[in-house]
């Protein structure tokens, strides 16, 4: 059994509650750091438990917190982001559901480590039923002195709000976030400044993804050090991976950075293998923008070593044979899936989700979708394959936020590994897919 | 002050300057496109991409690359920074890319755009697009909407660089104007079509880059090459009164804003100025406007500009200036 930081009380009833939580050892990290530590302290902890940003691009925490402006005498805010809103991501939702306090704790040391007197947690309108069960945990902590005015008796003081968003996965860019929470058109800004700089309300602000603050609390219990000692070379401690698709046992699982993708894939004790006695076909493994991988190089890198759970092996070969671990969206696929529609329906999302600023997303990513609509209804030409790779290359890294490479790399990909099938598809479709279409 | 290089030319700016505006001070053809960028109104710029430079070497102190393309527009330059723009192909292969994107939807309606032959984007295609087309499907479409009586929104030929937004933000007291929906369904709008009234609305119509805004009292009177552009000016109390009469023989078609050889107004106009003075008595008539730009208004004039020619001649101009032979390659490359 892999060691559990985050999920170790999941089963534990009422642990949604502040009374059980707190009995199994919740808010230790907050008495820790207010009482007997300082914020510079707690900082360096967090750089010593080499703890990357869990919502996708894998930054070092401890370094993003050290940029923030400390001799600026605007106020700091500490942002949570918690607009998860990426396909085949979802482990957020599981944690803020089941485990809400442990985001609060999270939020209330790490506020005291970056100076925040007020933070905010910004989540996407559609886990509506979520901001409630995170404004009765605030106001339990409230009760209790964990958040208001000298917090234990410090000289500490904290105000924490829960903000919801209105149903954009663009307003999880972290400056479109900040757009939004100030109540602005969710638009990404163009950068720099970063927002450690000029973020919300043009003050230093750190945001951080749901997963990375809760992995504050085991952080400041045990010490940077031990926390660092889980997992593999840069990729520390542990990650909530959320597995769907045509596995025996879809879920959100806590695993050690490092555990093999073969045995995260087939073991019992997580995905427990491929459903209905099929054969693996391919994998996205961090969320949809991720490169999509087929079976032997998802198992395996291209120089024949296993592929593990880390940031590192998992980006092994770059985008030629590798991936990446991204927001840990595991999404497996089995041997009957048609890669061209499922490559349909991410292309449809990041079309639907382009806030429409810069025109090579803007435009681009309407016309992958229209393509590739067009090839799964029987209307392709050879030359839309050629068309797709080339306006993939064109909006990759030509935008203003990443958005536009989330939705180049999964064509590019998809092309790359499995080129033969979109060949077919424009080639005129086979009479049963037809039919399957027809009904869907 | 810094010292950048771009395409082989060296020149120093003050701290801060951009990119594109240190280029702009070399002038010529190393001076990137650029479509949504304005220099007299604030935060624009950064969203179509058509000045996307590569920057070679970030500045003496950091010498690495930087790893995208960059917005020159946006772009601060740095003591020792190295630039490319025409001289790399990335560059213009990025920037045939962007003009691919921003005519996709565009409705190629110019025999009956009124801002044909002053058309940013068809100066644009003509010099960075390639011809022919390799979409096949139905063009976006929007309904025309009048934005109070004077100015004509013609969203379907929008390419959303955001100018008039902030003109509506920055030159007039009152925010009625802004950007409705997301992505290609985004949309200009004023909010329930309230009309724009103030007297720096017109200013718009000069900003717009291609004819989604155009001026109603001049719809339809003529092709721009068809008037004589005059240089103007009157005892304005509101604005600079400084202006450009479009005329046909005695009359005046049309009044706007004096548009730089980048196609900025500098100073901008009221209301009064452009749509209430038709009358040339109304005026002091300085003389005929002398149009600069290798652009699509100068009629039978036009010369494509051929890119590989032009790459070799700054290469030789580079060689002139530094007095040695240039290696094998494209300098910085
Ligand atoms: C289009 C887009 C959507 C994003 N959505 C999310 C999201 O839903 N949740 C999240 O934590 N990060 C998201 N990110 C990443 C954030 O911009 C930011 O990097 C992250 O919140 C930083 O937190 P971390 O360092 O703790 O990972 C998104 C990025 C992009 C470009
Ligand atoms: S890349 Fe797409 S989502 Fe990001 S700013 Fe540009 S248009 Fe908006
Ligand atoms: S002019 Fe620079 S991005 Fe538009």
């Amino acid at each position: 059994m892999g060691r559990k930081l985050l999920l170790e009380h999941i089963n534990e009833p009422g642990i949604q509650s502040f009374e059980v939580y707190r009995q199994k050892g919740g808010y230790a990290s907050v008495e820790k750091a207010l009482k007997t530590m300082t914020p510079d302290a707690v900082m360096e902890e967090v750089k010593k438990s080499g703890l990357r940003g869990r919502g996708g691009a894998g930054f070092p925490a401890g370094m993003k917190w050290s940029f923030i402006d400390k001799k600026s005498d605007k106020p700091r805010y500490l942002v949570c982001n918690a607009d998860e809103s990426e396909p085949g991501t979802f482990k957020d939702r599981y944690l803020m559901e089941h485990i809400p306090h442990i985001l609060i704790e999270g939020m209330i040391t790490s506020s005291y480590a970056l100076g925040a007197k007020t933070s905010f947690i910004y989540i996407r309108g559609e886990y509506m039923y979520i901001v409630r069960i995170l404004e009765k945990a605030i106001d339990e902590a409230y009760a209790k002195g964990f958040l208001g005015k000298n917090i234990l008796g410090t000289d500490y003081s904290l105000d924490l709000y829960v903000h919801p968003g209105a149903g954009a996965y663009i307003c999880g860019e972290e400056t479109a976030l900040l757009e939004s929470l100030e109540g602005k058109r969710g638009n990404p800004r163009l950068k720099p400044p970063f927002p450690a700089v000029a973020g919300l309300y043009a003050c230093p602000t750190v945001v951080n993804n749901v997963e990375t603050i809760a992995a504050v609390v085991p952080i400041i219990n045990q010490g940077g050090e031990e926390y660092a000692k889980i997992g593999i070379g840069k990729s520390t401690g542990t990650k909530l991976i959320s597995a769907s698709g045509h596995i025996n046992k879809p879920g959100v699982y806590e695993i050690e950075l490092g555990l093999p993708v073969e045995e995260f894939i087939y073991s019992e004790e997580y995905c427990g293998g491929i459903w209905k006695g099929r054969k693996l076909k391919a994998v996205v493994a961090g969320g949809s923008s991720v490169p999509i991988l087929p079976t032997d190089l998802i198992l395996k890198t291209a120089k024949g070593e296993p592929r593990l759970m880390t940031y590192e092996s998992l980006s092994d070969g770059g985008f030629v044979s590798g991936t990446m671990l991204g927001s840990g969206g595991f999404i497996v696929m089995d041997e009957t899936t048609n890669i061209v529609k499922n490559l349909y329906t991410f292309s449809r999302f990041y079309h639907h989700e382009s806030c429409g600023q810069c025109s090579p997303c803007r435009e681009g990513t309407a016309w992958l979708e229209k393509i590739l609509h067009r090839l799964l209804h029987g209307q392709g030409k050879k030359k839309d394959i050629d068309i797709l790779v080339d306006a993939a290359k064109k909006i990759e890294g030509n935008t203003i936020c990443p958005l536009g490479d989330a939705a180049a790399w999964p064509v590019a990909s998809a092309i790359r590994h499995f080129r033969k099938e979109f060949e077919e598809e424009a080639a005129g479709l086979p009479a049963e897919r037809n039919l399957e279409l027809a009904t869907h | 002050m810094a010292k950048v290089t771009i395409d082989g030319i060296e020149i120093e700016v003050p701290d801060g300057t951009t990119i594109l505006n240190a280029a702009r001070q070399i002038g010529g053809e190393v001076v990137p496109p650029a479509m949504c960028y304005y220099t007299s109104l604030k935060e624009t710029g950064g969203k179509c991409r058509v000045c996307l430079v590569k920057v070679t070497q970030g500045s003496a102190k950091d010498p690495r690359p930087m790893p995208k393309l960059v917005a020159s527009c946006r772009t601060p330059v740095a003591d020792g920074m190295v630039v490319q723009n025409i001289t790399s192909p990335d560059v213009l292969e990025a920037r045939k890319g962007v003009v691919e994107f921003l005519l996709l939807n565009h409705p190629l309606d110019c025999p009956i755009c009124d801002q044909a032959g002053e058309c940013d984007l068809q100066d644009l295609s003509y010099e960075h697009g390639t011809e022919g087309t390799r979409t096949e499907f139905e063009r976006r479409t929007f309904d025309k909407i009048d934005i109070g009586d004077k100015i004509k929104l013609h969203m379907t030929r929008c390419i959303l660089c955001y100018r008039c937004v902030f003109v509506a933000d920055q030159l007039t007291p009152e925010r009625v104007h802004g950007v409705l929906n997301r992505g290609d369904r985004s949309e200009i709008s004023t909010y329930i079509e309230k009309a724009v009234d103030n007297d720096f609305s017109g200013n718009m119509i000069d900003v717009c880059p291609v004819g989604a805004l155009t001026d109603r009292t001049f719809r339809f009177k003529s092709r721009v090459w068809f008037t004589k552009p005059m240089d103007a000016h009157r005892n304005c109390s509101k604005c600079c009164g400084k202006v450009v009469l479009w005329m046909k023989g005695n009359e005046v078609l049309r009044v706007t804003g004096r548009k730089d050889r980048y196609g900025e107004v500098k100073e901008f106009i009221c209301n009064e100025c452009r749509f209430e003075h038709k009358n040339p008595a109304d005026w002091t008539i300085e003389g005929p406007r002398h149009i600069n730009r290798h652009s699509v208004i100068s009629q039978n004039h036009y010369e494509k500009i051929d890119l590989q020619n032009l790459k070799r001649e700054v290469e030789r101009q580079i060689v002139f200036q530094k007095g040695r032979q240039l290696p094998e390659a494209s300098p910085n490359s």
